[in-house]
């Protein structure tokens, strides 16, 4: 069997931390080899040793049976590697062809001949079904158009070998399709592919052999079509992972939430939460389905006191919070992991200790007369980070420093802390990997076993199909329908996201045991 | 090389390196470095009375810098320092020369009057910022020349027509008469001690309270503290009150202690403009700033004796005083030398 590369036995130490122990890679000429880790397994330290970023320890890489020493990304260009990276490195308001030569322009007597460059890029794009505009210009195009630019740019500096560093973390569901087809054309074509992932699903649909780490180390590689996903998560993780998470019967008591004919509007004063009812109780998980835009945002921000209200009221036990600060919304019992952790959810150059006391730094014990005392921020924070497995240097490492999924499991440790009888969760697990996103649901659930309501907010599917017990449907900025999980499907909630509202079956259906619905 | 070995190595290079350059720019100028650098030693540590000079000199720059690095804390730019200074100067003043009480009182009213004035000179940028999101660096800069002016018109009008004030009360002066029997009668005066008081306030402030978290917090990310529940355009405002009370009480120095009087002025003292300078090389933390002020007041006291010791022109002067601060500014540069170099070091192993 021809490797167009292979690490082997490749050790890459930061000081006395392992993050790459004896991982062995082998790429075949024409396939799709994923790479398959926990977040901060050292998928993406394997891959910048590949692209000559940081220089091994141990091991060797040889491409096409040459052993080789990539000192700089520069050599592997040479060789024919070529990155496309999850954060895309584009100059916002420059055009197609002006990013893809950036670094490399070609030039005539001094002067850059562009004409020529976006001729080869037409080219490239329609040899691989790209579709990509040469003159079109960054900020104008899609995000997925964007990283179409990103393929072109690799294939324009003569790439073999495609590495796609978590390629569809921010794409729609029709891009990644999309890009399916792209990264398929790419091996017909000849190309080679490593995809770093986390995702199963994608493995399962486009890879031909799959090579997964665990905590540094290589654990093995393994064919697509001889596995399934839950044997591959158990690879991952290192024990046996649940997709449908187990839940028992929820009992749900008296109203917690209870909003009534809630308006909101936007920056721009557009109305994006139209005259909305919903209410959680005590005991149950309350998801709400929708897509991405719909009035959730601006439906949180309201609950939390972030955003005004134009019209309507919210109440929380039984007491009126419209329009309160967030800090008094807090008080009345009110936990908010927010949709967007690096915005609202963490101060990233504070210690994660500090950001853990985010909203407690003021009260009792930690506080007393306006005078913090900083070992109580300390303890707080090391009892978070023990119980909820925070995985951190210690309380005055820098939230910026942790990983996604860590950053995000202190958030919920800190929420579900301070036990506030109402948590809203907006997108708790966007980004996470199966280990921590099953952690994460388990612990929602727990609070809704403890008497607590939670709120849901997702735009997965599958995580408002498993771990709500009711199901609002928001389309609109207006709840259009309340489910159950066990009376309906995927397809009937995606109609009804999508605003096909009015099957009369469906509603007879979901009508069952519900008294809640909305017209 | 551990990194409290280039912790230490970096500032010492860095000066070093700036003297060499200094000595350079002197040579050429057909000027002999080494008197200048003897003159500019001695103009700082010639004496009892040039070392009460200096540490006089660093008395506002302490202030100023702490003002100027308050305001980063909380990820506010006061460039106008030096206008809270000024009105700091002129309430100082009036209070010293208008009433007359006992100097346990007449002394902290005049300096807490300074204070006020500065806090109210930030208060309005603050407020602007706050209510209707106007960038603070551009109303500071304003209220900068609003104070030159205001101050200078109140110092007409006070004096009858003068350019000056009367000198201030004995009972409101910070001079001290053991400092200058001890310093040869320099202007050395208490407010060092004050200063370097405020400089375990802001440290206090930083460290060890609820406000000092709230505003760092909102320093590094509004959004993030406004859904922590903390109040974004209060934490702003204050953070301006209190940098701007620093600054006032910067220019108490200047009214209490160096002049006992305040004059109308052609110009900015540039004080408040060496704060950001003073706060950024002290990288806005406390003792940081207490670096910056000493560096920044001694090259600033020392030079004005090389013109006289050494002839050296004050223009070659300000240029050489200039590269050195240059150079200790570039910290990182020569930081990132070291670690290029040691690890160089390494590979060769």
């Amino acid at each position: 069997m021809e490797y167009v590369i292979e690490m082997l036995n490749i050790r890459k130490e930061f000081g006395t931390f392992v993050a790459n122990d004896n991982i062995t890679l082998q790429l075949q000429k024409g396939e799709i080899h994923a790479l398959l880790g926990e977040n901060g397994a050292g998928k993406s330290t394997l891959m910048n040793v590949l692209f000559g970023l940081y220089q091994p320890e141990g091991g060797e890489i040889r491409v096409r049976g040459q052993k080789v020493d990539i000192a700089n990304p520069n050599v592997a260009n040479d060789l024919g590697i070529g990155m496309v990276h999850q954060h895309f490195m584009l100059v916002e308001n420059f055009s197609v062809t002006e990013n893809i030569i950036l670094g490399s322009e070609p030039t005539k007597y001094g002067i850059t001949n562009k004409r020529d460059a976006a001729k080869k890029v037409q080219a490239l794009s329609e040899q691989y079904g790209l579709n990509v505009d040469p003159y079109a210009i960054i900020e104008d195009i899609s995000v997925g158009m964007q990283q179409r630019v990103e393929i072109l740019k690799t294939l324009y500096r003569g790439a073999e070998i495609l590495i796609f560093d978590e390629p569809t973390a921010s794409l729609t569901p029709q891009e990644i399709t999309e890009l399916i087809q792209i990264m398929k054309r790419l091996i017909a074509e000849g190309k080679s592919i490593i995809l770093i992932t986390h995702k199963l699903k994608e493995i399962m649909d486009v890879s031909d052999r799959v090579t997964v780490i665990r905590k540094g180390q290589g654990i093995g590689t393994v064919i697509t079509s001889e596995t399934n996903p839950n044997d591959l998560a158990s690879l991952m993780v290192g024990r046996q992972v649940e997709f449908t998470t187990v839940k028992g019967q929820a009992f749900p008591g008296e109203e917690i939430l209870d909003i009534k004919n809630l308006v909101v509007q936007d920056y721009r004063g557009v109305e994006k939460v139209k005259s909305l009812n919903l209410n959680v109780r005590k005991g149950e998980i309350v998801g709400i389905a929708g897509i991405d835009g719909n009035g959730q945002s601006e439906l949180i921000e309201a609950i939390t006191g972030l955003r005004k209200v134009k019209s309507g009221t919210i109440f929380i036990n039984g007491k009126e919070v419209t329009n309160m600060k967030p800090r008094k919304v807090t008080e009345s019992g009110v936990g908010h992991i927010p949709q967007d952790r690096h915005k609202h959810g963490l101060v990233l150059d504070f210690p994660i200790g500090h950001n853990i006391s985010l909203q407690t730094y003021y009260t009792k014990p930690i506080s007393k007369s306006g005078i913090i005392d900083y070992n109580k921020i300390n303890d707080k924070a090391l009892q978070i980070i023990k119980d909820f497995d925070v995985r951190t240097q210690g309380p005055g490492e820098l939230a910026r420093s942790l990983s996604g999924g860590n950053q995000q499991k202190a958030i919920i440790g800190r929420e579900v802390d301070r036990d506030p009888d109402l948590l809203i969760a907006a997108l708790p697990t966007r980004g996470l990997d199966v280990g921590a996103i099953e952690f994460i649901h388990s612990r929602l659930i727990e609070q809704r076993d403890n008497g607590k309501a939670v709120l849901l907010i997702s735009f997965e599917l599958d995580e408002v199909m498993n771990v709500s017990d009711r199901i609002a449907v928001i389309h609109d900025g207006e709840i259009v329908d309340i489910v159950t999980p066990e009376s309906t499907s995927e397809q009937e909630l995606g109609l009804l996201m999508a605003g096909h509202t009015g099957h009369k079956e469906s509603q007879d259906l979901t009508k069952k045991g519900e008294d809640q619905h909305v017209e | 090389m551990s990194n409290r070995v280039t912790n230490l190595l970096v500032p010492i290079i860095s000066v070093i390196l700036g003297l060499l350059v200094g000595a350079v720019i002197m040579l050429v100028s057909g000027y002999n470095p080494l008197e200048g650098y003897a003159a500019l030693w001695n103009g700082i540590f010639g004496d009892m009375y040039t070392i009460g000079e200096t540490i006089r000199q660093i008395t506002p720059y302490l202030l100023a810098g702490l003002a100027v690095a308050f305001a980063f804390r909380s990820g506010l730019f006061n460039i106008g320092v030096e206008g809270q200074l000024i009105v700091g100067w002129f309430a100082a003043a009036y209070v010293g020369v208008a009433v007359e009480l006992p100097k346990i009182i007449h002394l902290p009213l005049a300096i807490i009057a300074a204070a006020v004035a500065g806090a109210l000179w930030g208060f309005v940028p603050g407020l602007l910022k706050a209510k209707f999101h106007v960038h603070e660096v551009i109303i500071t800069i304003m209220m900068n020349y609003i104070a030159l002016h205001v101050t200078n018109a109140l110092i007409r009008t006070v004096s009858d027509g003068g350019d000056r004030t009367e000198n201030i009360f004995a009972s409101a002066s910070l001079r001290s008469e053991f400092l200058e029997n001890l310093t040869e009668f320099s202007r050395l005066h208490l407010g060092i001690v004050l200063a370097l008081v405020m400089v375990g306030v802001m440290w206090f402030i930083l460290e060890k309270t609820t406000l000092g978290f709230e505003l760092k917090a909102v320093g590094f990310n509004k959004n993030a503290s406004q859904y922590a529940g903390m109040n974004v355009n209060k934490n702003i405002i204050l953070a301006m009150v209190i940098s701007g009370a620093f600054a006032g009480m910067a220019g108490a120095m200047e009214a209490l202690g160096t002049f006992e009087y305040v004059s109308s002025k052609g110009g900015f003292t540039g004080i408040g403009f060496d704060g950001i300078a003073v706060a950024l090389l002290g990288m806005n933390t406390p003792l940081g700033v207490i670096f910056g002020a000493t560096l920044f007041g001694s090259l600033k006291y020392g030079a004005l004796n090389m013109p006289n010791a050494a002839g050296i022109p004050i223009e070659i002067v300000e240029i050489v005083i200039a590269v050195i601060i240059f150079f200790v500014a570039s910290g990182y540069i020569i930081r990132l030398l070291l670690l290029r170099a040691s690890a160089k070091k390494k590979e060769a192993k």
